[in-house]
C-alpha cells in the first residue's frame, strides 16, 4: 500500500450491504439526500418509483438486455493488456493487468449504458422531451444518440469552454440531432452546465426527463446511474473467473463524478479482498490550487443537490475545478465515493494533468489503444501502484473511453514532443 | 423558548391581518453592489412601506434563480461580500431596521459554518427567519428545530408541483408564513402569472396554519394587486427590483429602489 492512499482501515460488513447504499432519504451514511427546489421533489420521487417498478418488470430488463447487446455492442471484453503487463514487469515479477473495453461499446464510451437505461425510463414515465449536461461531450453523446434512437426531443447543456475543447463531440451531437446550448456562466465548464440543465428541469419538470450523467446528483440519481453501470462490475466478475478463475485483486477506473468507476466497484464492494482504487485529477498538482481532486482535498457540502466531498473556500462557496481532461473537470463528486472513502473501503489517488499525457502516450504505443483523456488518469497510477503488487496479482481498469475525442487537445499538448 | 406566535414576522402578519393590507416583501442581494448601498437600500424600503424584506446571502451556485439574481450573485461575490460581511452589516442597522429581515441562503453556505452556528449568529444581528430555496422537507426538519431555539422562523417552500398532501405537511411544518412558489421555474419576471396560482393560493390558505406570501416572477404593481384579489397574506419582489438597482445609477440606487417599492405599496393598499 503506497502511503498516498488513505483509508486502509477494514469497514464493518454491515456499511457494506445494498441497503445502506443508499438508505433513507437516500442517504450513503452522512452523504447523499436531496437539496433541490421543492418543485423537484415530486418529480424525483416519480423518478424513484419509476426505476423500481422498471427494474422488476421483465418486458424493461429484457428490452434493456436486448439493446444493450445488439445497439450498444455488449458484453465488452476483458482484455490483457501483455505489452502494459510487460512494461511493469520487475525482476521478481509483478501485477498482470487487464482493461475492461467500455471504450469498445457504441459511441467511445461507458456512458451510453446509463444514457440508454434513463431513455427507457423516460419513455416508460411518458416524458418526451430530455435535457442533459455534458462535461468531455461523451455523456451528451450517449443521450443525443438514444433520444434519435426513440425518437425523443433532446437539449444539452454544455460549459462554452467544453465546447472549445470538445468540438467534435459537439458535432456529433448536432449531428444527431440534439441541441448543444452553450452555458456561458462561472467557469463555462461541467459544473456551470449541470446547475443550468437543473434549471431547466425546474421549469419544464412535467413535460422533461433530465438524464443526469453521473453518480452524482440528488437522491435517486447516484443509485440509478450507479444500477446502470453496474453491468460494468458484473461483466468484469464472470470474465475474471473465466480468465484467471478468481476475483481480480484491484480495479482501478478515474473519477470526477465517478459513474464509470462506481458501475465497475459496485457489484464488487462486499468482496473486501478486492481493492477499489478510484483516481482523481490533480491538474497542475494538487498543491497548485489548481486540480478537480475532489476526494482527495475536499470538505463535505452540497453541490447539485446532494451532500458530498467538494471542492470549496472558507465561506462555502464551490470553487473552480481545473484538469485537462473536461470529463474530471469537476468540483464534486458522486456521494457513495466520499461514502465509500469515508467507511475505508475504496482508495483515491490523484494524477496530473502531464502524467495522464505521459499514460495516454504509453498506452497507445504499447497496446493500440488510444483511451479518453478522463480514462488515462486511471493508467496514470500504475506507475505507482505496480512497484507495490506482488507477483501474479491480477489488476482490472476501467478503459472507460476512448480517445479520438481528445487528439486535439493532446496535439496542442505535445505538439512539440511527437 | 420563544415561540412562533411570538416571532416579529408572526406579529407583523397579525398587524397587518387586522389592518386588511398585503405585507410587502421586498427582495435584495446583499453585496450588490457592495454592501454600504445594500444598508441604504434596506432603509430606503423600510421608509417606502415594505412590510418586511427578503435578504439574499451571495452563493455561487444559486439553482434556484434566473438569471437577474444568478447575476446579482456574481456582482456580490465579486465585490467580495461574504457571510460574515452581510451579518456585520445588519448588525451595523440595529435600532434603525426595525421590519423583520429574513435571510435567503442555499445550503451550502449555512451548513459550512454549521446549523447551530448560523442560526445563532444569524439571531445576533437581529434577522427574524430564514428561506433555504434547496432544502425540501425531508432536509429541514432539523434546522428548523435549531432555527427555533434561536427564535428564528424556518420559511418552508410549497411549489406549484406539490402534491395536496405534501402541500399540507410543509405548511404544518412552516414557521412565519408558507412561501408559495408561483412558477415551476426559476426566479424572474413573468409577463403574466400562471392562472393556476389562484387556485394555489386558496389550496394552501386552506392548510397552512401560518399566513400565505407569494414568491418568484411577480413584476409589477399589476400583479401585487392580483395577488391581493386571490387572497394571499404577502408578496414577495425580487428580480423585478434587483434589475432597477442593476439598471440606476451608482448614487441613485437606494433612491430607486424605494421609488420602485413605494409604487408596489401604493398597488397592494388601492381599494
Amino acid at each position: 500500500m503506497t502511503s498516498t492512499l488513505s483509508n486502509t482501515s477494514t469497514p464493518d460488513p454491515s456499511s457494506l450491504r445494498p441497503a445502506v447504499r443508499p438508505g433513507a432519504h437516500g442517504r450513503f451514511g452522512r452523504f447523499g439526500g436531496q437539496y433541490v427546489p421543492e418543485t423537484l421533489m415530486p418529480a424525483l420521487a416519480e423518478l424513484e418509483q419509476a426505476a423500481a417498478q422498471a427494474w422488476n418488470d421483465p418486458a424493461f430488463t429484457s428490452e434493456l438486455n436486448r439493446l444493450l447487446k445488439n445497439y450498444v455492442g455488449r458484453a465488452t471484453p476483458l482484455y490483457e493488456a501483455e505489452r502494459l503487463t510487460a512494461h511493469y514487469r520487475r525482476a521478481d515479477g509483478g501485477p498482470r493487468i487487464w482493461l475492461k473495453r467500455e471504450d469498445l461499446n457504441h459511441t467511445g464510451a461507458h456512458k451510453i449504458n446509463n444514457a440508454l437505461g434513463q431513455a427507457l425510463l423516460a419513455l416508460r414515465m411518458g416524458k418526451k422531451r430530455i435535457i442533459a449536461e455534458t462535461g468531455a461531450g461523451q455523456h451528451g453523446v450517449a443521450t443525443a444518440t438514444v433520444c434519435a434512437r426513440f425518437g425523443l426531443e433532446c437539449v444539452i447543456y454544455m460549459g462554452a469552454e467544453d465546447m472549445r475543447r470538445q468540438a467534435l463531440n459537439v458535432f456529433r451531437m448536432r449531428l444527431l440531432g440534439a441541441t448543444v446550448q452553450p452555458v456561458t456562466a462561472g467557469t463555462a465548464t461541467l459544473k456551470d452546465a449541470t446547475s443550468e440543465a437543473i434549471r431547466d428541469w425546474v421549469t419544464n419538470v412535467e413535460s422533461t426527463h433530465y438524464i443526469l450523467g453521473s453518480v452524482a446528483g440528488p437522491h435517486p440519481y447516484p443509485m440509478l446511474v450507479r444500477d446502470f453501470h453496474a453491468v460494468i462490475g458484473e461483466e468484469s466478475k464472470q470474465q475474471c473467473q473465466e480468465a484467471f478463475g478468481r476475483l481480480p485483486d484491484v480495479l482501478m477506473a478515474c473519477v470526477g463524478g465517478g459513474s464509470n468507476a462506481m458501475g465497475l466497484f459496485h457489484p464488487f464492494v462486499q468482496d473486501t479482498s478486492v481493492r477499489l482504487i478510484g483516481v482523481e485529477a490533480a491538474g497542475d498538482g494538487v498543491a497548485t490550487g489548481r486540480h478537480a481532486a475532489t476526494i482527495t482535498e475536499g470538505r463535505a457540502g452540497v453541490l447539485h443537490g446532494a451532500m458530498s466531498l467538494l471542492l470549496q473556500d472558507g465561506d462555502g462557496q464551490v470553487m473552480e475545478a481545473h484538469s485537462i481532461s473536461a470529463g474530471l473537470d469537476y468540483p464534486g463528486v458522486g456521494p457513495e465515493h466520499s461514502y465509500l472513502r469515508e467507511i475505508g473501503r475504496a482508495e483515491y489517488a490523484a494524477v496530473t494533468d502531464q502524467q495522464a499525457l505521459d499514460a495516454l502516450r504509453l498506452v497507445s504505443e504499447l497496446e493500440g489503444i488510444i483511451p479518453a483523456l478522463e480514462t488515462a488518469h486511471a493508467f496514470a497510477w500504475l506507475e505507482q501502484l505496480c512497484p507495490t503488487l506482488a507477483d501474479g496479482m491480477e489488476v482490472v481498469i476501467n478503459c472507460s473511453g476512448r480517445g479520438d475525442k481528445d487528439v486535439n487537445t493532446v496535439a496542442e499538448k505535445l505538439g512539440d514532443q511527437l | 423558548m420563544p415561540n412562533q406566535q411570538s416571532s416579529s414576522i408572526a406579529q407583523r402578519f397579525e398587524q397587518l391581518k387586522q389592518d386588511g393590507r398585503l405585507a410587502l416583501m421586498p427582495f435584495l442581494m446583499a453585496g450588490d453592489p457592495d454592501l454600504a448601498v445594500t444598508a441604504d437600500v434596506l432603509l430606503s424600503l423600510q421608509s417606502a412601506g415594505a412590510d418586511m424584506v427578503e435578504l439574499g446571502m451571495p452563493y455561487s451556485d444559486p439553482l434556484a434563480d434566473g438569471p437577474v439574481i444568478q447575476a446579482a450573485a456574481s456582482r456580490a461575490l465579486d465585490a467580495g461580500t461574504t457571510p460574515t460581511g452581510v451579518l456585520d452589516m445588519l448588525r451595523s442597522l440595529k435600532g434603525q431596521l426595525q421590519i423583520p429581515v429574513i435571510l435567503f441562503t442555499y445550503s451550502n453556505p449555512l451548513l459550512n459554518v454549521g446549523m447551530e452556528a448560523f442560526c445563532q449568529s444569524a439571531a445576533e444581528v437581529g434577522a427574524a427567519g430564514l428561506v433555504v430555496p434547496d432544502l425540501p422537507l425531508e432536509e429541514a426538519e432539523r434546522l428548523s428545530t435549531i432555527a427555533e431555539l434561536h427564535g428564528l422562523d424556518l420559511v418552508l417552500l410549497v411549489a406549484p408541483t406539490t402534491p395536496q398532501d405534501r402541500m399540507g405537511r410543509i405548511a404544518t411544518c412552516s414557521r412565519g408564513f408558507t412561501y408559495l412558489v408561483s412558477v415551476t421555474g426559476v426566479t424572474g419576471e413573468r409577463a403574466q402569472m400562471e392562472s393556476r396560482v389562484e387556485g394555489l393560493v386558496q389550496q394552501l390558505k386552506q392548510t397552512s396554519p401560518v399566513p400565505v406570501a407569494v414568491g418568484f416572477g411577480i413584476s409589477g404593481a399589476e400583479q401585487v394587486r392580483q395577488v391581493r384579489g386571490w387572497g394571499a397574506d404577502g408578496a414577495i419582489v425580487g428580480s423585478a427590483l434587483v434589475k432597477r438597482m442593476a439598471a440606476a445609477s451608482s448614487g441613485e440606487i437606494a433612491q430607486e429602489a424605494g421609488r420602485f417599492c413605494a409604487e408596489l405599496r401604493a398597488a397592494a393598499d388601492q381599494p
